[in-house]
């Protein structure tokens, strides 16, 4: 059996409510001053192109304000949820298995670790929508609510059941030790056939799909895993072997992407 | 009142975007760690927050970023805007300087002021034993996004296939990988990730979209992807140029000194 280091989970456990909620109150706030920071250039830059630049007028400014607030908020209770309920779990959870499980388990839970936080990745979402409003306007599926949806959805299992496939990839070859370079190598030789073979309408996406997924969820916890089990392994040096798995995870998309292309077309 | 609705409707989606990976967690906490969460209240109280935070999040993407973007590649590509500058004639894609200033200092701004690259950042200064420096690494990583999406808008303007740029790209990127110092290597390869946060990917995406349905003779189906490729790919090169260019000073203010 392996057991979960319960130590780092059960922080505020034993304090008074009262400092408990002022806690969770800071974490909050901090949380929002990580999302404003990500915001805060955006506008900036944005704003000077407007005053400066364009110096034309807005149309639905006061939506746009409201857009920018609900990003914040929403980001800002992402994040806090991300800290508070799943990155302690899933990085001692990832700990644990890299370290003490079989090797079955560890195979299926780095796939599902993969599949599972890619699914919930919100750039994810935001740009596979897009893709399938872009894709039916090009009339190459039925423009309805129904097909664009089955669109976007069956492009974003595309994505992750590829990152399930990268981390699986990765860590098997963290326990054999085959060098990273000439994987990387090869993969890159794949997309470049798969480009030349597949649709030129589903190249721009696939090539995006490689950058989205290496975004707020995944990371964390896949590099929990990999950081995991190159500690684990004697002779593994864990910066290298943990960055390999995100090298796999934004390259396999590509190639399951353009796969879905070819199927689709 | 509408978009109280809107919220409430996307809230049942993102249940089920949430939901596997709730599975997985149960799943695992259950049937292989047999026995339950260790801090389930709070877990529990993680999730709600991210159900909400994603829907809000999502609802105001639609709202804000994405509007945003196609608005600001529609003003930019705009005939009058371009006029301007360029007197008649259909306008070439000199014509269209803004869009890749705009580009470049979106690039350039989201990332010098991204956490995660300070942390890769003084990492980099520790393993290279302060050959490269912390400021440098940044301004590496920020350049080489700045001029990924520069670049990428300008693919998107002209219309040449995005393959054209990525796949040179990688073999350049394989080039530098052998000859550039080792330890510095994955450093470069997640410098390519950092750039990428939920919040820059879908508007630096809506721009694209927007200007390859602005700028005419384009398809956004085919020309509008490919910036996010452009914005991971080229930091990599720059970090590794960067830290060759500083191991080679090194190496020579060390000869002149004996």
């Amino acid at each position: 059996m392996i057991r979960i280091d319960v130590d780092n989970l059960s922080r505020f456990e034993g304090k008074g409510y009262g400092e408990r909620v002022s806690n969770g109150i800071k974490a909050l706030l901090q949380s929002m001053m990580r999302s404003s920071r990500d915001l805060l250039p955006i506008i900036l830059v944005i704003a000077f192109f407007q005053i400066v630049v364009l110096q034309q007028p807005i149309p639905d400014f006061f939506d746009l304000v409201l857009g920018v607030f609900l990003v914040l908020l929403g980001l800002t209770c992402f994040l806090h949820g991300l800290d508070t309920g799943l990155f302690p779990i899933g990085e001692s959870m990832a700990y644990a298995f890299a370290r003490k499980g079989n090797v079955y388990w560890l195979l299926l839970f780095a796939f599902a670790l993969g599949f599972g936080t890619t699914i919930a990745e919100p750039a994810l979402i935001a740009v596979a929508k897009e893709a399938s409003l872009i894709t039916a306007r090009a009339g190459l599926i039925p423009d309805d609510e129904a097909a664009r949806g089955s669109y976007a959805l069956g492009l974003r299992i595309s994505v992750a059941l590829s990152v399930g496939f990268a981390i699986v990839l990765g860590v098997f070859r963290i326990l054999k030790g085959w060098p990273i370079h000439i994987m990387i190598m090869c993969g890159y030789a794949i997309v470049v056939v798969m480009t030349a073979i597949a649709p030129q309408k589903i190249i721009g996406i696939a090539y995006d799909s490689g950058g989205v997924t290496t975004s707020t969820i995944t990371v964390p916890l896949v590099t929990a895993l990999g950081i995991g089990l190159a500690s684990s392994i004697r002779g593994r040096n864990p910066v290298i072997d943990g960055f390999g798995l995100i090298a796999f995870a934004s390259l396999t998309p590509m190639m399951f992407v353009m796969a879905y292309g070819m199927i689709n077309s | 009142m509408n978009t109280i609705w809107e919220i409430v409707a996307t809230l049942s989606g993102t249940v089920l975007d949430v939901l596997p990976i709730a599975l997985i967690i149960v799943f695992f906490q259950f049937f292989v760690f047999r026995k339950p969460p260790p801090n389930p209240q709070k877990m529990l109280t993680g999730f709600i927050y991210v159900l909400i935070g994603l829907s809000l999040f999502l609802v105001g993407l639609e709202k804000a970023l994405f509007p945003v973007g196609r608005l600001m590649a529609a003003q930019l590509t705009d005939l009058e805007f371009i006029q301007g500058s360029a007197i008649g004639g259909a306008p070439g894609w000199r014509d269209y300087y803004w869009v890749y200033i705009f580009a470049f200092a979106i690039g350039a701004s989201t990332t010098i002021a991204e956490p995660a690259l300070m942390a890769v950042a003084i990492k980099a200064n520790e393993v290279s034993a302060g050959a490269i420096g912390v400021w440098g690494l940044r301004i590496a990583v920020a350049l080489g996004v700045a001029l990924g999406i520069a670049l990428g808008t300008w693919r998107i303007v002209v219309g040449i296939p995005v393959q054209y740029f990525i796949i040179p790209g990688y073999v350049l990127v394989v080039l530098q990988t052998w000859v550039a110092p080792k330890m510095i290597v994955p450093l470069a390869y997640d410098s390519g990730g950092v750039a990428t946060s939920t919040v820059t990917v879908p508007l630096v995406a809506a721009l694209g979209l927007g200007l390859a349905e602005n700028v005419p003779g384009r398809d956004p189906l085919i020309d509008g992807f490919g910036l996010i490729a452009f914005a991971c790919l080229f930091p990599i090169m720059t970090v590794m140029a960067y830290a060759q260019a500083s191991t080679w000073v090194n190496r020579i203010s060390r000869s002149k000194q004996k």
